[in-house]
């Protein structure tokens, strides 16, 4: 089993949010902070198609700070019907700039997810937010809005996956 | 020597005007000996984003509260996180921060447990001083750390546990959450996680004056004439009456708390900072659901 310095496993998450997950158990807890500042600036813009159309995203009710999300399974150019568990996942999130914390959730589960086949989405452990060693430096509430942003993706992709 | 009061006419109104700046006062004081500015907000990192500059960040999840107990600092502990944060016992402390002051009237409130004397909120907090297109600032100051005396928090003035709100049933009470929190329909504020509480309603007899009527639109609090025809006029407080604010955690009833005993004067005003995330969960206690506060039973 690999685990990070402070004992988080990865090994059984996606290679590049395993990474985030060793990036931030490395460092001190100051410096986590720091590290999902990075990650809340890095956060991508919404494409116009969902900036023009917000009735399309998902609030979040668990973050403390208003945050939506909206996934999308597959590219447009597959036939039409129900995607299927090896289709790409685009995850969308938006949420303001006075926000940091929340957009700092986001971005990691953009860097994290984006990109993933369904299936391989939907397998990531609930529990992820844990091992990013920032319960102490957010607190423990604050910390329950990610969660509820990885319920919310993964609902989202298990309703458009469905045959 | 206190930094000298914000004279500005609006505060003068005010019972206690030193407990307010307006934020051009602020910016012609920033750098003044003895003053502190602190900012204290929701959001954890939003001080990092950009903050008035030379102001220290308190956090009041991971810095003003034990992390074990569901309780503030102790004396000692109090004392070290003054002392690495550079504040003095007798500096004069100016707090703002994000959501309408909520955590700076929370912070606010703890510094006062602790008897720190000359402790002020920035009116409008952070969100008015950005929007002036004020200074701002990523650079944390380095301030030379101080030996604060350990001072032990004295709670039973400001503020008031389970037991006193039993025994307080039948006195003033003011319910500061969302109309949907007070009659029970929802357990947290609108567009906030459904969380922390088993039933859902208000303490028996409470008036419901959501925080936000306090308010003005900039963030602002209103002109004390405004604040009394609420408080005093519509829901028949009295200045010498004993009462007890409370809200979810206790943060938004800090903002009416400050308001009532600052603001307006009442020598008389604790806040429930077990509020409904205590109440909504205890066993036996009395509940009332609807839009009535309801009558106490004896």
């Amino acid at each position: 089993m690999t685990s990070g310095p402070s004992g988080a496993r990865t090994d059984d998450l996606p290679a590049a949010l395993a990474e985030i997950v060793a990036d931030f158990q490395e460092m001190g807890e100051n410096e986590r902070l720091q590290l999902l500042l990075e990650f809340s600036q890095e956060l991508p813009a919404l494409p116009a198609r969902l900036a023009d159309h917000p009735e399309l995203m998902e609030p979040v009710p668990e973050c403390q700070s208003p945050i939506f999300v909206t996934v999308e399974v597959g590219d447009g150019a597959a036939p039409a019907g129900p995607a299927g568990p090896t289709d790409v996942v685009r995850l969308f999130f938006s949420a303001p700039a006075e926000a940091p914390t929340t957009r700092g959730f986001a971005g990691i589960l953009s860097q994290g997810l984006d990109g993933l086949p369904a299936a391989e989405l939907l397998a990531v452990p609930d529990d992820v937010p844990d091992r990013l060693g920032l319960t102490r430096a957010v607190s423990p509430l604050r910390l329950r809005g990610m969660t509820g942003m990885l319920m919310r993706i993964k609902r989202q992709v298990r309703e458009k996956t469905a045959s | 020597m206190p930094v000298p009061t914000d004279p500005d006419v609006k505060l003068a109104e005010y019972a206690h005007p030193e407990r307010l700046v307006t934020t051009a006062w602020l910016a012609e004081h920033l750098g003044t000996p003895g003053l502190v500015v602190v900012e204290s907000d929701e959001d954890v990192l939003l001080y990092e984003t950009g903050h008035v500059p030379g102001a220290v960040k308190v956090d009041w999840h991971t810095e003003l509260n034990d992390q074990v107990t569901r309780d503030y600092l102790d004396g000692e502990a109090f004392a070290r996180l003054m002392s690495a944060k550079g504040i003095g016992r007798d500096d004069t402390v100016v707090i703002y921060g994000d959501k309408n002051n909520w955590w700076a009237a929370y912070a606010l409130w703890v510094f006062s447990l602790f008897g720190h004397e000359d402790v002020r909120l920035l009116d409008g907090g952070r969100a008015k001083w950005f929007a002036e297109g004020r200074p701002t600032t990523t650079e944390k100051p380095s301030r030379e750390a101080t030996g604060y005396p350990v001072v032990e928090r004295v709670d039973a003035p400001l503020r008031a546990f389970k037991e006193d709100v039993l025994a307080h049933l039948g006195k003033p009470l003011v319910d500061v959450r969302s109309p949907q929190e007070y009659t029970g329909e929802k357990l947290h504020m609108p567009d906030y996680p459904q969380e922390g509480a088993l039933r859902g309603g208000h303490i028996p007899g409470a008036e419901s004056v959501p925080w936000a009527r306090a308010a003005d639109e900039d963030g602002t609090f209103k002109a004390r004439p405004a604040l009394e025809a609420i408080y005093q006029g519509e829901k028949g407080l009295k200045v010498t009456d004993d009462v007890i604010a409370y809200c979810r955690i206790g943060e938004r009833s800090s903002h009416t708390w400050f308001v009532l005993h600052h603001l307006l004067g009442f020598p008389t005003v604790r806040n429930y900072d077990g509020s409904w995330t205590e109440w909504g969960n205890a066993v036996r206690v009395p509940i009332v659901q609807g839009e009535a506060p309801g009558e106490v039973r004896a």
